[in-house]
């Protein structure tokens, strides 16, 4: 595995007395597929805005590329490289597929044709050339999601964070959505994944940072974390945990 | 390539649109005609100005009279007072217009929605207020423009409007170019990602507080212009005129009801609203007055409930029903 990209050193964000994130600490190698996984609740969202900008953590430090981007603005972290997608999608509506991305790819340049050979590569990765011209308010849920990784794309991250962009899918279109994530990571894109649908993602991970209540429970390889007692009680209860330890 | 071809579409009946509206007051000698058709292109203009802000980054400023006031007191008084040129006074009022709505509008955009329109609402009302107590411009009073012998330096023609027509003209066509040079551009895409989404636009880069300032600057310095070129059209201006709320809700009720976010949408809807306002003025006299915005006030009722986007909707609804309503052309 390559160098250290992004390093979260004891984050914790509290809404008032409400702590989201407890002492959360761990690190997102160069190259590699990480997923953060946990029940409904966990904070993983939470985790996702501190990193991206959205929110300030409480305390605690990020870093990325070695560059301390603690309470940094979003668009400022997006500049550096450090792209992400939301769980709700906002696709832009009055906008075509086309203009959703063209605007990611701006980013960097400021000439519309540069930007539009930009933004015609992303829609051939992504699959979306035939949609070009659609509205994104008529698009499909899988669609959306396609697009919203695709404006991502468009400016060029050296990481990209993607919150549950296969929720909502069915089943191809998840096969659709996990070998994206596979090509992104062969064109030298790292990716952050937050998912809960465990067969999409466990065999697409390198490691996997599972988090319960806030707080980190167990980091490792996927087969590591699905054999880990505190992952199996935290998904399916204390009980079923004991019941499944006398058998 | 699709989209280029739409891209020159819109060029295209944008380019027939002017002609026509060049030609028109050549064609029809007449002097009300003429009056209504100058102030027809100056409210398409004021519209055009106002939708970079509104309709393009969908911050709701119901302050624009704010801007055309300035520029219409300053080259007022530049000439009344200093005998300078109204067209150095148009440039000199634009650069304050737009330095007021940067002082402004900086600390206005940490407003969003609602809170922003309120906010700008009363600065335009605070800032007539103070040119109304402000001695030095004549207060509620106003100045009247001394009349000069006719020429282009002191924009004054006696004989004719048609001077004034194509002079407001060239300032119109010019804020229609700037309006879609901003369009067809990455600020143009910037600032409707912003009108969409204020987070998307975060998450992919852009900073939005500093592209609404952009926006509203441009939006500022344009209105501007037309408030000086009115005053010398005028030859009268008091604060009650210029910077009055009716004048900022007429720029916003032409446009929404033309199309919001459009550059056809401007132009359509003063040229229903405008010819409107003008005859029931010349049919009902004085007391006429309010019937124009009473029918106006209908059509925007209808609009509202019926097509969001107003004709220019309409029109797309009409036409290109199919490319709309999902599907696009090749899905």
């Amino acid at each position: 595995m390559g160098e250290a990209m992004l390093v979260l050193e004891h984050l914790t964000m509290k809404f008032g007395n409400v702590v989201a994130n407890e002492n959360v600490s761990f690190q997102v190698n160069e190259g590699e597929i990480l997923s953060l996984i946990g029940p409904n609740g966990a904070g993983k969202t939470t985790l996702f805005n501190c990193i991206t900008g959205f929110y300030a953590p409480f305390s605690g430090k990020v870093s990325f590329r070695g560059q301390n981007i603690t309470g940094m603005r979003p668009n400022k972290i997006c500049k550096l490289g450090l792209a992400r997608t939301f769980q709700i999608v906002k696709t832009l509506k009055e906008m075509t597929v086309r203009e959703n991305i063209l605007t990611g790819a701006f980013l960097h340049t400021r000439h519309m044709k540069e930007a539009s050979k930009i933004a015609e590569e992303i829609m051939v990765l992504t699959h979306l050339q035939h949609k070009a011209h659609q509205l994104g308010a008529n698009l499909t849920i899988a669609d959306k999601k396609r697009v919203e990784i695709a404006r991502a794309l468009a400016t060029k991250p050296q990481l990209l964070m993607l919150d549950e962009a296969m929720a909502g899918l069915n089943q191809t279109e998840i096969k659709d959505a996990m070998e994206l994530c596979l090509k992104l990571k062969k064109s030298g894109i790292t990716l952050v994944i937050v998912e809960h649908i465990m067969e999409a993602i466990m065999p697409i991970s390198d490691r996997v940072v599972v988090l319960n209540a806030g707080k980190k429970i167990a980091e490792g390889t996927p087969d590591e974390v699905v054999n880990h007692d505190q992952v199996i009680k935290a998904y399916l209860g204390e009980r079923y945990h004991a019941k499944s330890k006398k058998n | 390539m699709v989209a280029s071809k739409h891209l020159f579409k819109q060029k295209y009946i944008l380019g027939w649109i002017c002609i026509v509206i060049a030609i028109l007051p050549l064609a029809i000698h007449n002097i009300n005609f003429h009056h209504v058709m100058i102030l027809l292109v100056m409210y398409a203009a004021l519209g055009q100005a106002w939708n970079i802000i509104t309709g393009f980054t969908g911050q709701t400023s119901f302050g624009h009279a704010a801007f055309f006031g300035i520029g219409a007191y300053t080259s007022s008084v530049l000439f009344w007072r200093y005998m300078l040129s109204p067209w150095v006074g148009m440039l000199l009022g634009a650069v304050i217009a737009t330095t007021v709505a940067f002082l402004v509008s900086y600390p206005c955009f940490k407003l969003k929605g609602h809170y922003f329109a309120i906010a700008t609402l009363a600065i335009g009302e605070i800032i007539q207020q103070l040119f109304v107590s402000w001695e030095y411009v004549e207060g509620a009073t106003g100045i009247s423009l001394p009349v000069m012998g006719e020429g282009f330096l002191q924009l004054q023609f006696h004989r004719s409007k048609l001077p004034y027509f194509y002079i407001v003209y060239f300032l119109f066509i010019l804020v229609l170019v700037t309006a879609y040079l901003v369009e067809h551009s990455k600020m143009g895409y910037y600032l409707k990602a912003i009108r969409e989404s204020h987070e998307v636009s975060e998450a992919i880069g852009i900073n939005p507080t500093e592209y609404k300032v952009y926006a509203m600057l441009i939006s500022a310095f344009l209105t501007s212009i037309f408030g000086s070129f009115y005053a010398s059209y005028i030859l009268y201006i008091d604060p009650f005129m210029v910077f009055s709320l009716p004048l900022s809700m007429r720029i916003v009720l032409l446009t929404v009801l033309g199309g919001l976010g459009t550059l056809y949408g401007p132009i359509i809807g003063a040229a229903v609203l405008i010819p409107l306002s003008e005859y029931t003025r010349i049919f009902f006299g004085g007391t006429g007055k309010g019937i124009d915005l009473i029918i106006f006030g209908f059509l925007v009722v209808a609009v509202a409930c019926y097509q969001p986007k107003g004709i220019v909707g309409l029109f797309q609804k009409l036409f290109f029903e199919p490319s709309t309503a999902g599907g696009g052309k090749n899905g």
